[in-house]
C-alpha cells in the first residue's frame, strides 16, 4: 500500500496569538504539526502496520515547514517531501488542495490519503474534501474509525462521527479520509525515529515540480483586528430580602437593556 | 560557543516532556497520597525507550547521547521526582557502569536486558551504618573458589523491590590498609536465594516512588559477576555517582523549572490589595530568584552533559552541578509555597510535593556538605582526579547508532 499523510505547521495551541500591524503573530512561540494532523498519521502508520506498504508525509508552507514533517517522520512515517514555493505562501484551501492533488498525481500509485479533520490556525476543515474533488477521488471525512480495508480488493470501510451518530460507509481506493480525534491517541515519536527524522534530507518540491498553474486564491484576509477588548464591570446587589434584590436585577437588566 | 539544542535533543525534549504531562501529570498526585508507584510507569518507560535513551544500540539502547538523558530527567522531574530516579538508579547508577566497566559478557548479560527495559537495574552503596563515609560499608564478599559468598545490608536502595538487578559495593578485604582499597563492586540477580528486600514507609518525599532495602545472607555470586577487579569498588562508586549525581542535577532543575511555572501562574492569578499579586515587588523577587537558579543551573548540568559526550572528565563539574541545583530546587520550592500561602501548604497544589521531593537530594547521592567538601578541595588544590582504569566511553554516533 502507498499512504500519504497531509500535515500543516501551525502555532502551539499554547502561544497566544494576536495582531500586531495588521499582521497575525504568536511571538518567538514554536510552530508544531497540527495537533488534528497527528491523529492522521497515526492513523497511516497503524494502516501500514496491518497491511504493508510505506507511509509518506507531505505538507506545503515554508521552510519552517520541516519541524512538522520531522515530527511526522519521527512517529514512523518512511519519508517526507515538503512542497514549497513563494507562489504558495497565501494560499487558500482551494490553492492548498490543488497543490497536494498535484503532489499525490505525481507520487503515482497512492492508495490513501489521510489528513486531520482541520487546522487550528484557518480552521477551515475543507482542504481534504477538495483534495478529493480535486483528485476525482471518494472523501470520507470526520472519520472516527477504519473498520474495514482490503488493498487487494481496494475496498475500505469506514466509520464517521457525525452530530447525529455513527455512519457506515464502504467505498473504493483510492481514497481520502480526513480523521477526528476518536480513531485513536496518536504515538510519541520514538527515540530511533527522532534520530532518523533529524538526520533526514527532505526533498522540497516547487510550484515548477509539479507543473502546477496557481490561480489568485478566491479566499483572503484583507483586514485583521484584534478581537474588541470586553468591559468587565462588576456589581454586587444587595437588598433587605431576595424579592427586593430580584427586582433590583430585573430593572438593571431592562436599564442595561439586555433583554 | 554553541548554546542552542539541537534538533534532535528538542525532539527528545519534548517527547519525554509529552509523556509525563499527559500519562503521568494527572495521576501522581493519587500516588503520591497513597504512597506507592504507579505500577504502569516502569513497563511504559521501557516501550518508550526511556530506560534505555543514551546508550548505544547495539547493547539494546536508543543511541542517544548523555546531553539527551539531561534533559529527559529534566523533563521528568518538572512533572515528578520518582520519574528522574528512575532514571538516576537504573541508568546513571547502574547501566552506564556497565558500559564503562562491564566485560563484554556482562553486557551482554546484563546491560542489553536492561537497555531494553526487560530488566531493571538498582544501586546499593548505602548501609544501614555507612553512607557519606563510604569506607564505613561493612557488607562483605568472601571468595570460596569460583564463587563469592555476600552478607549484608543494603539501606535506601531505590527500586529494591522493583528491580532485578542490583549494582553493590562490599568490602572483599578487611584488612586493606585503606579501608577504601578493599571494597568491590558487583552485579548481583535480586532473584538469588539469600536475598530479602522490601521498602521503606513514612518517608518526607518521593512517596509515590520505591525507596527500600536489600539484605544478603550467604548469598553465592560466581566471579563473573564481579564488576572490574577486587579492591576497585571504591573507584567504582565514585564513577557511578559521576553519572547519578548528573541525573539528579538535571532533575533539580526540572523542579526548579515546575516551580518557577506553578508560581508564575499563581501570581498572574490570585488577587490581593485589589491586584495581582505579581505586581508586588516581593513576588517578583521569588520569581527573580527561581529565574535564576533555573537559567544557572540548566547551564551547569548541560556542561557536563557536554563533558561526558566529549569523554572529559567531569567529576567536579557533575559535583558542582548537583549541589547547585539541589539546594535551589529547595528553595525555589519553598519560595512557590509562600507564594502560593495557604493554599501552598496543601495538597490541593503540587508545590507542597515539590519542597518534600526536593529534600532528599540534598542528601542522596553526595549530601550538599560532601559536594562543599569537594569543590573546596578542587579549589584548594587539596583534592584531585585519581585515574581510572575505565572512563565513560566518549559519545562517538556512529559506534551508538550502528548495531
Amino acid at each position: 500500500m502507498k499512504i500519504v499523510v497531509c500535515v500543516k505547521q501551525v502555532p502551539d495551541t499554547a502561544a497566544k496569538v494576536v495582531v500586531e500591524d495588521g499582521q497575525v503573530t504568536w511571538g518567538d512561540a514554536p510552530l508544531v504539526i497540527n495537533p488534528w494532523d497527528e491523529y492522521a498519521v497515526e492513523t497511516a502508520l497503524l494502516q501500514q502496520e496491518a497491511h504493508g506498504g510505506d507511509v509518506t508525509v507531505i505538507s506545503v508552507g515554508g521552510e519552517d515547514a520541516k519541524e512538522a514533517v520531522k515530527h511526522a517522520l519521527a512517529m514512523g512515517c518512511d519519508s517526507a517531501i515538503l512542497i514549497s514555493d513563494p507562489a504558495f505562501e497565501n494560499a487558500d484551501s482551494l490553492i492548498t488542495s490543488q497543490v497536494l492533488a498535484a503532489a499525490i498525481e505525481k507520487m503515482g500509485d497512492v492508495d490513501l490519503a489521510f489528513f486531520g479533520r482541520q487546522a487550528i490556525d484557518g480552521d477551515v476543515g475543507a482542504t481534504a474534501a477538495q483534495t478529493a474533488r480535486g483528485l476525482g477521488w471518494p472523501a470520507f471525512t470526520l472519520v472516527s474509525a477504519i473498520s474495514g480495508l482490503d488493498p487487494d480488493a481496494g475496498t475500505i470501510q469506514v466509520e464517521r462521527s457525525l452530530e447525529e451518530g455513527r455512519q457506515v460507509v464502504d467505498g473504493k481506493l483510492p481514497a481520502i479520509v480526513s480523521v477526528v480525534k476518536d480513531i485513536g491517541e496518536p504515538r510519541y515519536p520514538s527515540f530511533m525515529g527522532i534520530r532518523k527524522a533529524s538526520r533526514a534530507e527532505i526533498p522540497i518540491w516547487s510550484q515548477a515540480d509539479l507543473s502546477l498553474e496557481v490561480a489568485n486564491p478566491a479566499v483572503t484576509w484583507p483586514e485583521i483586528t484584534n478581537p474588541p477588548k470586553r468591559e468587565i464591570v462588576t456589581e454586587i446587589l444587595s437588598g433587605d430580602s431576595p424579592k427586593e434584590i430580584a427586582e433590583t436585577l430585573v430593572e438593571k437588566i431592562l436599564e442595561e437593556q439586555v433583554l | 560557543m554553541e548554546f542552542t539544542l539541537n534538533e534532535e535533543h528538542r525532539m527528545v525534549q519534548k517527547m519525554v516532556r509529552g509523556f509525563a504531562q499527559n500519562e503521568i501529570g494527572p495521576i501522581i498526585k493519587e500516588f503520591d497520597r497513597k504512597g506507592e508507584m504507579a505500577p504502569f510507569i516502569l513497563p511504559r518507560m521501557a516501550e518508550l525507550g526511556i530506560l534505555g535513551i543514551c546508550l548505544p544500540v547495539r547493547y539494546g539502547g536508543q543511541g542517544m547521547d548523555y546531553v539527551s538523558l539531561g534533559l529527559a530527567c529534566e523533563e521528568l522531574e518538572a512533572v515528578d521526582s520518582t520519574l528522574r530516579v528512575v532514571m538516576s538508579v537504573h541508568m546513571g547508577l547502574n547501566s552506564m557502569a556497565l558500559l564503562q566497566w562491564g566485560t563484554p559478557e556482562q553486557k551482554e548479560r546484563f546491560l542489553i536486558p536492561q537497555a531494553r527495559g526487560e530488566r531493571i537495574g538498582c544501586f546499593g552503596l548505602t548501609e544501614p551504618g555507612a553512607g557519606s563515609d563510604v569506607a564505613g560499608i561493612a557488607s562483605t564478599a568472601r571468595r570460596k573458589n569460583d564463587q563469592y559468598i555476600l552478607n549484608g545490608e543494603k539501606m535506601w536502595i531505590s527500586l529494591a523491590t522493583k528491580a532485578d538487578h542490583a549494582l553493590i559495593v562490599v568490602r572483599t578485604d578487611p584488612d586493606a590498609p585503606d579501608p577504601h582499597d578493599g571494597l568491590t563492586a558487583f552485579i548481583v540477580e535480586l532473584d538469588r536465594a539469600g536475598i530479602k528486600k522490601g521498602d521503606i514507609h513514612g518517608k518526607l518525599g518521593v512517596r509515590a516512588g520505591s525507596t527500600g532495602w536489600l539484605s544478603f545472607q550467604d548469598v553465592e555470586v560466581p566471579t563473573e559477576n564481579r564488576i572490574g577487579q577486587e579492591g576497585e569498588g571504591f573507584k567504582i562508586a565514585m564513577s557511578c555517582l559521576d553519572n547519578g549525581r548528573y541525573t539528579v542535577a538535571a532533575g533539580a532543575t526540572g523542579l526548579i523549572r515546575a516551580s518557577l511555572e506553578a508560581s508564575v501562574k499563581y501570581a498572574k492569578e490570585r488577587q490581593a490589595f485589589g491586584r495581582e499579586i505579581g505586581k508586588f515587588q516581593l513576588v517578583q523577587q521569588k520569581i527573580a530568584h527561581m529565574v535564576k537558579s533555573y537559567e544557572a543551573a540548566r547551564l551547569l548540568y548541560l556542561r557536563a552533559g557536554w563533558m561526558k559526550n566529549e569523554g572529559m572528565r567531569n567529576t567536579r563539574e557533575t559535583s558542582l552541578a548537583k549541589w547547585f541545583a539541589t539546594d535551589a530546587s529547595f528553595e525555589a520550592a519553598s519560595e512557590a509555597i509562600q507564594i502560593h500561602g495557604a493554599y501552598g501548604y496543601s495538597d490541593e497544589y503540587d508545590v507542597e510535593r515539590y519542597l518534600r521531593n526536593a529534600k532528599g537530594a540534598i542528601i542522596y547521592e553526595g549530601t550538599s556538605e560532601i559536594h562543599q567538601l569537594m569543590q573546596a578541595g578542587y579549589a584548594l588544590e587539596y583534592r584531585q582526579d585519581v585515574h581510572l582504569r575505565c572512563e565513560l566511553p566518549v559519545y562517538d554516533a556512529e559506534f551508538w547508532h550502528n548495531d
